[in-house]
C-alpha cells in the first residue's frame, strides 16, 4: 500500500513484494525437502509436476480468496464459503446425475452460490446482522443443505464435461489454474479500472462517511458476498469435479479459514479498507505450497499440523508491524553507514578538518 | 398418554420380560457421512432397528466429537434405552459415558472403540482393525511372491484407531518380507480428494515408476489415488498394486475394471449384533462379550465383482 503518486505499476509491486519474497522462501523450502520440485514434464497429455500441484491444489483456495478478499476489505467476512462449495458441488452432482448437461449444471451451481451469497448480504447489508453471524448462519446450516441435496451419500457422475473442470487439461494446463488466474484478473480488472474498488474500499474504512459521500453502501455490501457466494460456488464445482463426486461432508471444510487465512497473509487488514487482491492470490499460493513442503517431506502425519502452524506463524511475525517496523530501522542503520543524525556532524568534522 | 405410560410401568414392573414387547427407543450418534461405507452403516442401522421395531433416534455428528457428546447428552436427557456410538476418535469419551452409566442407559460402541475403562460400555461391535490390514499385507506378500516392492500408504485420519489399527496390522502382515518396504506414508483424511491429492505428491516425491503398490487405509482414498495415477499417465492395478479395506460398492467396479487388485471387507451391518445383544441384555441381563467381533472378507478379482456391486449400490454407499 504505496503512495497513489508512485503510478501503479511500481506500486502494486512495491504492494505484493513482502509476499513474494515469503512465497519464494517457501518454495525455497519445497526445494530443500526436495530437491527436483520445480521439475516439470509433460506426460498423459499434461503438464506434470510439483510446481503445476501448487498451483493447482491452491485453485480452491486461490478462488474463494477472491471474493473473501471484497468481502473483508469492507470490513466484513464470510464464514460460509466453505458450506456454499458443498452446497454448489451437491447441486451440479445431482444436476447431471438426473441428465442435464454440464452447462446447466454449472449454472445451477452458481445460481445455487450467487443465492447463499445474496442471504449473506441479505443478512448484513438489510438486517445490520454483524458478518461473522450473519455467515455462520449458512456456515453450520449449508453442509445440512448439501447433504440434503446428495441424501447423505457421495454422490458420484461421470458426465466428461463436468470432469473436465475439475480434473481436465486445456493445451495441457490443468483447468483449475486457469479459471483461477482468469477469474482473479477480471475481477481485478474490474474493481481497479473502474471506482469500484475505491468504493468498497471507503465502505471498509468509515461505512457512515462513505454513505453520506453519496455511495449506495447497501448494494455494494450485497454485491461483495454475492461475489463471494459465486466464487465459492465454482470453487465448489471444480472440487467435485476433480474427484467426480460431490461429498457433501468434506468438500470445502476448513477452507473458509485457509481462505481467511490467505488474506491476511496477502497484508490485507481485517479491519478492512486498502485490499489487493493479487496480493490474497498470492497468499493462496503460499499456503498451498507449506502444505507441499509437507506432503514432500515424508514426516509422519502426526507432524502435519505442526508444521503447518509454525509455518503459519512465522510468516505472520514476519509480517507483523512491530517486526516489519524492526526490520526498516536495522536496515536503515545498516546501509549507511552514518544515517540521518550523524551526518551533520560528519559534515562538521570535514570542515573541521578543512 | 398417561395411561399409557401408566401401563407401561405396570408392566415393567409386573414382567420385565413384558416390557421388552414395548417399543424400544435407541439414539444413535453417528460419526457423519465422511465415506460411502459410514453412509451405508446408517442405511443397515435404520434397516435393523425397523426390522425389529425399534424406535431410533438418529443424530449426525459431521465428524467432530463435541456434537456426538452433546448427542449423547441430548439422548440421556430424552431417556432412551439405549444408546449406540460409534466414536469419531479414541480419547475423551470418559466423562460422557460416565453421565450414560449414572442413568443406567447401556452404550454400545459401532465400528471403534474408545479410550475408556471397559464398564462404561455394554460391548464393542467392531471388525478387527489390526486383522484387516493384516489381511491386506499377507495379501500383497502372497502376491508379490519374493520380489521387491516399494509400497506407499495413504493412512485414515490421524489419531483415529482404524488409522492406527489398519497401520499396525499391515505392518504385522508384511513383517518378515524384507522385499516389501513402505517408503511413504501420509493421511488422507479417509477422503478420496485427500486420497487424491497425496497420491500425487507420492508418484512426484517417489516417480511413479518406482512406486509398485498402494496400500490404502480405505477404498475412498484408493479410489481417489486411482484418478491421481491415472493423470499420471499409469495404470492402476497393473504398474502399481493397489490393496485398499471396507469393499465398498465402487472398490468392486475398480476392481472389475481391474484397476484395483484387492479390498477386505468391513461389513456395514454392525448394528445387527449390537442391537442383538442389547435386546437379549434388555430383556432378561444376559452381559455380552465385551468385544463382539465382525467378519473380514477378502475380495480380488477372483470374485463376481460386478454381481457384488449389484448387491451392494442400494445400500447408500
Amino acid at each position: 500500500m504505496s503512495t497513489p503518486s508512485a503510478g501503479p505499476r511500481p506500486s502494486v509491486f512495491k504492494r505484493i513484494l513482502p509476499q513474494l519474497v515469503i512465497l519464494a522462501v517457501a518454495l525455497a523450502l519445497n526445494v530443500v525437502v526436495f530437491p527436483d520440485f520445480f521439475h516439470i514434464d509433460f506426460r498423459n497429455g499434461r503438464l506434470f509436476g510439483n510446481l503445476i500441484d501448487v498451483l493447482n491444489r491452491g485453485a480452491p483456495v486461490a478462488l474463494l480468496c477472491i471474493g473473501m478478499t471484497l468481502v473483508i476489505a469492507t470490513k466484513g467476512i464470510d464464514l460460509s464459503v466453505g458450506a456454499v462449495m458443498a452446497i454448489a458441488g451437491a447441486v451440479a452432482a445431482s444436476m447431471v446425475v438426473e441428465g442435464h448437461g454440464w452447462g446447466t449444471a454449472l449454472l445451477a451451481a452458481m445460481a445455487a452460490g450467487g443465492l447463499c451469497g445474496l442471504w449473506n448480504g441479505f443478512l448484513v447489508a438489510v438486517l445490520r446482522i454483524q458478518p461473522i453471524v450473519a455467515t455462520l448462519v449458512l456456515m453450520v446450516a449449508g453442509r445440512g443443505i448439501a447433504q440434503l441435496v446428495t441424501e447423505g451419500k457421495i454422490l458420484t457422475f461421470d458426465n466428461a464435461g463436468l470432469i473436465h473442470l475439475g480434473a481436465g487439461t486445456v493445451a495441457g494446463v490443468p483447468t483449475p489454474i486457469l479459471i483461477w488466474i482468469a477469474l482473479g484478473a477480471l475481477v481485478t480488472f474490474v474493481v481497479r479500472r473502474t471506482a469500484l474498488g475505491m468504493l468498497i474500499e471507503a465502505i471498509g474504512i468509515n461505512e457512515r462517511s462513505s454513505r453520506l459521500a453519496g455511495i449506495n453502501s447497501r448494494v455494494l455490501l450485497v454485491c461483495v458476498y454475492l461475489v463471494s457466494g459465486l466464487c465459492a460456488a465454482l470453487a465448489g464445482v471444480i472440487v467435485a469435479a476433480d474427484i467426480k463426486g460431490a461429498d457433501a461432508n468434506n468438500a470445502g471444510l476448513w477452507l473458509e479459514l485457509d481462505a481467511i487465512l490467505a488474506v491476511v497473509i496477502g497484508g490485507n487488514s481485517l479491519l478492512g479498507g486498502r485490499f489487493s487482491i493479487v496480493a490474497s492470490l498470492i497468499g493462496a499460493l503460499i499456503i498451498q505450497s507449506v502444505n507441499s513442503v509437507i506432503l514432500l517431506s515424508g514426516l509422519p502425519p502426526e507432524f502435519n499440523l505442526v508444521i503447518k502452524a509454525l509455518l503459519i506463524l512465522g510468516i505472520l511475525v514476519i509480517q507483523s508491524p512491530r517486526i516489519g517496523n524492526y526490520v526498516y530501522m536495522l536496515r536503515a542503520s545498516d546501509i549507511q553507514p552514518q544515517p540521518d543524525r550523524p551526518k551533520p556532524i560528519d559534515h562538521q568534522e570535514k570542515e573541521a578538518a578543512r | 398418554m398417561t395411561l399409557k405410560t401408566t401401563l407401561l410401568a405396570s408392566a415393567i414392573a409386573l414382567a420385565p420380560v413384558a416390557a421388552l414387547a414395548a417399543d424400544l427407543t435407541i439414539g444413535f450418534s453417528q460419526i457423519g457421512s465422511e465415506s460411502g461405507w459410514r453412509a451405508a452403516e446408517t442405511t443397515v442401522t435404520k434397516q435393523e432397528a425397523e426390522k425389529r421395531g425399534i424406535d431410533l433416534k438418529f443424530a449426525d455428528a459431521q465428524q467432530k466429537q463435541e456434537n456426538q457428546i452433546k448427542a449423547i447428552r441430548s439422548f440421556i436427557a430424552q431417556g432412551v434405552d439405549a444408546i449406540l456410538v460409534a466414536p469419531v476418535v479414541a480419547t475423551g469419551w470418559d466423562e460422557v459415558l460416565e453421565e450414560a452409566a449414572d442413568a443406567e442407559i447401556p452404550v454400545v460402541l459401532l465400528d471403534r472403540t474408545v479410550d475408556a475403562d471397559e464398564s462404561l460400555y455394554l460391548t464393542a461391535v467392531t471388525s478387527d482393525l489390526v486383522h484387516e490390514g493384516k489381511v491386506a499385507g499377507e495379501w500383497l506378500a502372497n502376491e508379490m511372491a519374493g520380489e521387491d516392492c516399494r509400497i506407499v500408504e495413504l493412512q485414515g485420519t490421524t489419531g483415529s484407531s482404524p488409522a492406527i489399527d489398519r497401520k499396525a496390522g499391515f505392518e504385522q502382515g508384511i513383517a518378515g518380507h524384507d522385499n516389501l518396504e513402505i517408503v511413504r506414508s501420509q493421511t488422507g483424511d479417509f477422503t478420496r480428494a485427500q486420497g487424491k491429492v497425496v497420491m500425487e505428491s507420492f508418484l512426484k516425491a517417489e516417480g511413479g515408476e518406482n512406486i509398485c503398490a498402494l496400500y490404502a487405509h480405505n477404498d475412498d482414498m484408493a479410489v481417489g489415488a486411482i484418478q491421481a495415477i491415472k493423470e499420471a499417465g499409469l495404470k492402476p492395478g497393473e504398474d502399481i498394486k493397489i490393496v485398499a479395506i471396507d469393499a465398498v460398492p465402487d472398490a468392486h467396479k475398480a476392481i472389475a475394471a481391474g484397476e484395483m487388485n484387492a479390498t477386505i471387507e468391513l461389513t456395514p451391518n454392525m448394528a445387527g449384533p449390537a442391537l442383538d445383544a442389547l435386546e437379549a441384555y434388555l430383556a432378561n441381563g444376559t452381559e455380552p462379550a465385551k468385544w463382539i467381533q465382525t467378519e473380514s472378507k477378502l475380495f480380488t478379482s477372483a470374485d463376481d465383482n460386478m454381481a457384488i456391486f449389484n448387491m451392494k449400490k442400494d445400500l447408500g454407499y
